[in-house]
């Protein structure tokens, strides 16, 4: 297991250098000069942008710029964006927030698309079941900023349920969370209804009905278990992605976290907020590939790796 | 490919004959070399594929939805056969309308007709969804078939090359490449889409074809002779298909959707092009007093993603016989 966590760990490394050359490369190629972007309509001195480029590696070639920057960031060093400010000063301040969003999302995603996929799965047809395959469907196929503002205008402005945006406190959190969970909810309870109806039907099942187990016993211990690695395996994915994925989420409800940054700096081209930003996103999604992996063995004794 | 639609198109044609199962098919999966090509014995017709194309037609969901793009893919063809008015010439003093007999749809911001506008805005979304799909599914197919059937070092080389592009977000990757072009059409943002979305496809062909290759009928055909290419076109490819098939009638939905969240967020088609996501990006601002410049375009975009959802899981629950 050991072993196996560590050649993991190698194999991420190559990854990681490709993946986050391949956006270091994509972002330094937005045409257009920084440095005259920075100044606005007055022009500075040349000696001010020969120092300012000198200062960020402007007029090395990229590779170069790639290396110096990769350099700076295994030290914990993420740079600075035009003003002068520590990347990492602003990821500081914007991550709690994203973090915040994020975890109330998975818990409302576990709690209900769980739930919601138990109840269907364990009794295909049913009148619950409908329910859940025909509103998970409907879910997935309204995309997430047509849902987001949907919402906001319903239950924020009209019926005052919500606040219309973020406010700082929790409360505020909450509808942007049910929004940026509902893709991935109906997801989970597609996933686990199918997979626990499957299970349902499978011999050891019956077996353990036939012993004459109490059902409550046959569900929990024999079959959920059994059911819920493929649901794991796509919490854990999606965990990474709903930090990725909260960009139109935070853009509808203005919350400061590290979606919105992020876009803004884009379009602002600040290069290095962008950079150091999707390669803390590429990281975490890498690790939480690794920890579903590793999850794997824990949970299906059949998987062993050496 | 062609093969498989005639075989597909015979069955439509209600020619088909429940043959017995069996021999015949099994006798033309092994000796492929010795039948002159075209002349598939009777028994080959109770293939997966036939099968699965009359479980399709029994299927109401399939049918609603498949009727429902075909509308939308005749919206995005020949617009004019739904709508007169031209979506471009418009009227600031009939601007924000609502629904009439006049206009349907009411009218947008700058006066022009919504029905119009709406119709006219199916081609961008119909043609980023089919574009990036086509350009997955094929480099998925060939490069998938390559890597799996022939393994090697180019196999392990393009595994990494897909976990590299695979580590970007396909949003976020889309939203960094997008701001680099300057002029976006819906070409550039297929483009981009195709590029990071690739490695999946590849993902899935190549692990369905690595299960295939291994199978006695086509370790039967390399016995007889059979050629690499001959056995990966003949006995790897049809039975190694289906997986990809499905995922993209399933992602064809979803490319439509992230062209119109990329559109709404302003690094996808821009103004004077016509697209859902702009509409919806546009009634943003005029939603509270005017719902109805929301609801249609996000009905239309939802229902047609909702439809080739609907279709790419009644496709997988015909191709898979354990369902039966």
């Amino acid at each position: 297991m050991g072993r196996y966590v560590l050649r993991r760990l190698l194999q991420l490394i190559p990854v990681f250098i490709g993946t986050t050359f391949l956006i270091f490369a994509l972002v330094f190629a937005i045409p257009g000069d920084p440095i005259r972007a920075l100044a606005g309509d007055r022009p500075l001195p040349a000696p001010v942008q020969e120092e300012l480029r000198d200062r960020y590696n402007l007029d090395d070639p990229l590779v170069v710029q790639y290396g110096k920057y990769m350099a700076n960031l295994v030290q914990g060093d993420f740079g600075q964006d035009f003003r002068g400010r520590p990347v990492s000063d602003i990821m500081a301040e914007r991550w709690p927030i994203t973090i915040k969003l994020s975890l109330a999302a998975f818990a409302i995603e576990i709690v209900i698309g769980l739930l919601a996929g138990l109840l269907a799965g364990l009794r295909l047809g049913s009148f619950i079941d409908n329910v859940v395959r025909i509103s998970t469907v409907v879910i997935i196929s309204i995309p997430v900023f047509v849902l987001g503002f949907t919402l906001q205008i319903l239950l924020g402005v009209k019926w005052e349920i919500f606040p219309v945006a973020y406010n700082g406190t929790f409360n505020g959190l909450l509808l942007p969370a049910i929004v940026l969970a509902s893709l991935s909810l109906a997801y989970v309870a597609r996933l686990t209804r199918t997979t626990l109806a499957e299970n349902l039907r499978a011999d050891y099942v019956r077996t353990a009905v036939a012993k004459g187990l109490p059902r409550r016993r046959v569900v929990g211990v024999h079959t959920l278990r059994n059911s819920l690695i493929p649901v794991v395996t796509f919490l854990g994915v999606d965990l990474g992605s709903l930090m990725a994925g909260a960009i139109v989420t935070e853009g509808i409800f203005n919350i400061p976290g590290i979606g919105n940054q992020v876009f803004r700096s884009i379009l602002s081209q600040e290069s290095t907020v962008v950079v150091g930003i999707v390669t803390a996103l590429v990281v975490i999604y890498l690790f939480s590939n690794l920890i579903v992996d590793i999850l794997y063995a824990v949970l299906d004794p059949r998987i062993r790796y050496d | 490919m062609t093969e498989q639609q005639q075989k597909v198109s015979r069955a439509d044609a209600g020619s088909f004959v429940a043959a017995p199962q069996g021999g015949a098919a099994l006798e033309a999966e092994v000796l492929p070399g010795l039948l002159p090509a075209g002349a598939a014995p009777e028994g080959r017709r109770a293939s997966l594929w036939s099968d699965a194309w009359r479980e399709l037609r029994r299927n109401p969901i399939a049918i609603i939805s498949s009727l429902f793009i075909l509308l939308v893919v005749l919206m995005a063809v020949v617009p004019g056969l739904f709508t007169r008015q031209d979506p471009r010439a418009c009227e600031i003093t009939l601007s924000k309308l609502r629904p009439s007999g006049e206009h349907w749809f009411g009218t947008d911001n700058l006066g022009c007709d919504y029905f119009a506008q709406t119709i006219y805005g199916a081609r961008a979304s119909i043609s980023v969804g089919v574009l990036v799909t086509l350009g997955t599914a094929i480099l998925g197919i060939l490069i998938g078939a390559a890597a799996g059937y022939y393994g090697g070092i180019a196999d392990a080389l393009l595994s990494r090359a897909s976990d590299i592009v695979l580590g970007i977000p396909l949003v976020l990757g889309a939203i960094v490449i997008l701001t680099v072009i300057r002029s976006r059409t819906i070409f550039t943002v297929a483009l981009v889409l195709m590029l990071l979305y690739w490695p999946t496809v590849v993902r899935i062909m190549r692990s369905t074809v690595i299960g295939t290759r291994n199978m006695d009928y086509v370790q039967a055909a390399k016995a007889l002779g059979a050629g690499n290419l001959r056995v990966i076109r003949r006995h790897v490819l049809p039975n190694a298909i289906a997986p990809v098939i499905v995922v993209s009638t399933i992602n064809l939905g979803i490319f439509i959707a992230v062209e119109a969240t990329l559109s709404y967020l302003g690094v996808g088609l821009s103004r004077p092009a016509i697209s859902w996501g702009l509409m919806i990006s546009d009634a943003q601002r005029l939603f509270r007093s005017f719902p109805h410049l929301l609801l249609f375009p996000g009905l239309f975009l939802s229902v047609t993603v909702l439809s080739f959802i609907l279709l790419g899981d009644a496709v997988r629950d015909a191709l898979d016989p354990k369902l039966r």
